[in-house]
C-alpha cells in the first residue's frame, strides 16, 4: 500500500513538472526552425540529395557512432551470454532434418540478389532512401535465409570479426582525420562533388560504406550465434 | 470520397488485429507470428506516411531479424504460455518443465 502511495506522489510529481513545461508550448505551432536549415542547406552546402543520411552522418554523425557502438556492444553480450562449451563428441547441430528442396534451390537464387540489394542501399545511402544500417540488415537477412535453408552453411566468425573491427576502425579514422585537419570531429574534409552523384557528398559514402560492412556482420554473427548454441535435446516433444 | 482509403483502412484492421492477437494468444509462436505482421504493417504505414527509411530498417529488422530470434528462441525452451496463471507458482512451474 506505501508503495503504490510511493509510486503515485512520484508520477504525480513528474506530471506537475511535465504539464508545467508542456503548457509553455503553443498548440500546433512549429517553434523548431532546425529542420528549416536542413532542409534548405543540405543540396546546397553538402550536395546530399537525401537529407535524412546528411542529418545523420553529417550533422549527427557523433550520435551514428554511438548507435554503433550500442550495437556492437550488444552483440558482443549476446555472444558471451550464448557461448557454451561443447561436450566431447558434441556436434554443432543446428536442425534435425534437411530443409526442402524448393527452400534451397530458391534461397541459392534469392541470396545474391539480396546481398546486391543491400550493398545498393548503403552505397546510395546518400542518394535514395537508406544507408548503412539498412542495408546491412538486408545483408544479414540474407545470411538468415540461408541459415536456414542449408544446415552445412557456415559463418565464419574469424572472418566477421575482423570486418567488423576494420569498418569500425575506418568510422573513428575518418571523424579523426577531421580533427587533424584542424575541423570538428567527423566533419566533412573531401570535396562534395555534384549533387545526384554517386561520388558526392564527400565522407558520407565512406561512413555508410563502414557502417553497412559493420551492422551486417555484426547482425550475422548474432543470428549464427544464437542458431548454433541452441540445446536440441532440451526441446519438448509435444 | 477516395476509394484509395479503403486499402489503408485495411491495413489498421489487420495491424490493430495482429497487435490484439498477439497479446490475447495462448500460443507464444502465433504471437510471434502475429507482431511480425504488426510490423508488415508498421513498415508499410512508414511507407504511406513518406518515411521510406524507416520502412526499410523495420522491414528488415522487425519483420525478419525480431521474429527470427524469437522462434529460435521458442524452439529451445517452450510455446506454452505457463506463468500467466497466479496461482502457479516459479518453482511448480520449472518442476512442470521437466516432465
Amino acid at each position: 500500500m506505501i508503495k503504490r502511495i510511493i509510486v503515485f506522489l512520484i508520477l504525480a510529481t513528474i506530471g506537475y513538472f511535465l504539464v508545467g513545461v508542456v503548457s509553455q508550448i503553443p498548440f500546433g505551432e512549429d517553434r523548431n526552425n532546425v529542420g528549416d536549415y536542413y532542409i534548405e542547406k543540405t543540396p546546397t552546402e553538402l550536395k546530399v540529395s537525401n537529407a535524412v543520411t546528411a542529418i545523420v552522418v553529417n550533422y549527427r554523425g557523433f550520435d551514428t557512432l554511438g548507435e554503433v557502438t550500442v550495437l556492437f556492444l550488444a552483440a558482443t553480450g549476446l555472444s558471451s551470454i550464448m557461448y557454451r562449451r561443447r561436450r566431447k563428441g558434441e556436434k554443432q547441430i543446428r536442425a534435425k532434418l534437411p530443409s526442402s528442396r524448393i527452400i534451397q534451390i530458391g534461397s541459392q537464387i534469392l541470396f545474391p540478389l539480396i546481398v546486391l540489394l543491400g550493398a545498393y542501399v548503403f552505397i546510395h545511402g546518400h542518394l535514395s532512401p537508406g544507408g548503412g544500417f539498412q542495408g546491412g540488415a538486408i545483408i544479414a537477412t540474407a545470411t538468415l535465409l540461408m541459415l536456414i535453408s542449408y544446415r552445412k552453411f557456415k559463418v565464419n566468425h574469424n572472418v566477421i570479426s575482423w570486418i567488423e573491427s576494420i569498418a569500425g576502425v575506418v568510422f573513428v579514422t575518418v571523424g579523426f582525420v577531421g580533427l587533424i585537419l584542424g575541423m570538428t570531429f567527423l566533419e566533412n574534409f573531401l570535396p562534395t562533388g555534384e549533387l545526384n552523384d554517386l561520388l558526392s557528398g564527400g565522407i558520407i559514402g565512406i561512413i555508410y560504406v563502414a557502417v553497412g560492412f559493420k551492422v551486417a556482420s555484426e547482425l550475422a554473427g548474432v543470428i549464427d550465434t544464437v542458431l548454433l548454441n541452441n540445446r536440441p535435446e532440451a526441446k519438448n516433444e509435444n | 470520397m477516395n476509394w484509395l482509403v479503403i486499402p489503408v483502412f485495411a491495413l489498421v484492421i489487420l495491424t490493430i488485429g495482429s497487435a490484439i492477437y498477439a497479446v490475447i494468444s495462448k500460443n507464444l509462436l502465433y504471437a510471434v507470428v502475429a507482431t511480425g505482421l504488426v510490423s508488415l504493417g508498421l513498415s508499410l504505414f512508414f511507407f504511406i506516411l513518406q518515411a521510406p527509411d524507416v520502412a526499410l530498417t523495420e522491414a528488415a529488422i522487425g519483420v525478419a531479424l525480431t521474429t527470427i530470434i524469437f522462434i529460435i528462441t521458442i524452439r529451445n525452451t517452450t510455446d506454452k504460455e505457463k506463468c500467466c496463471d497466479k496461482k502457479t507458482s516459479y518453482v511448480e512451474m520449472k518442476k512442470g518443465d521437466d516432465k
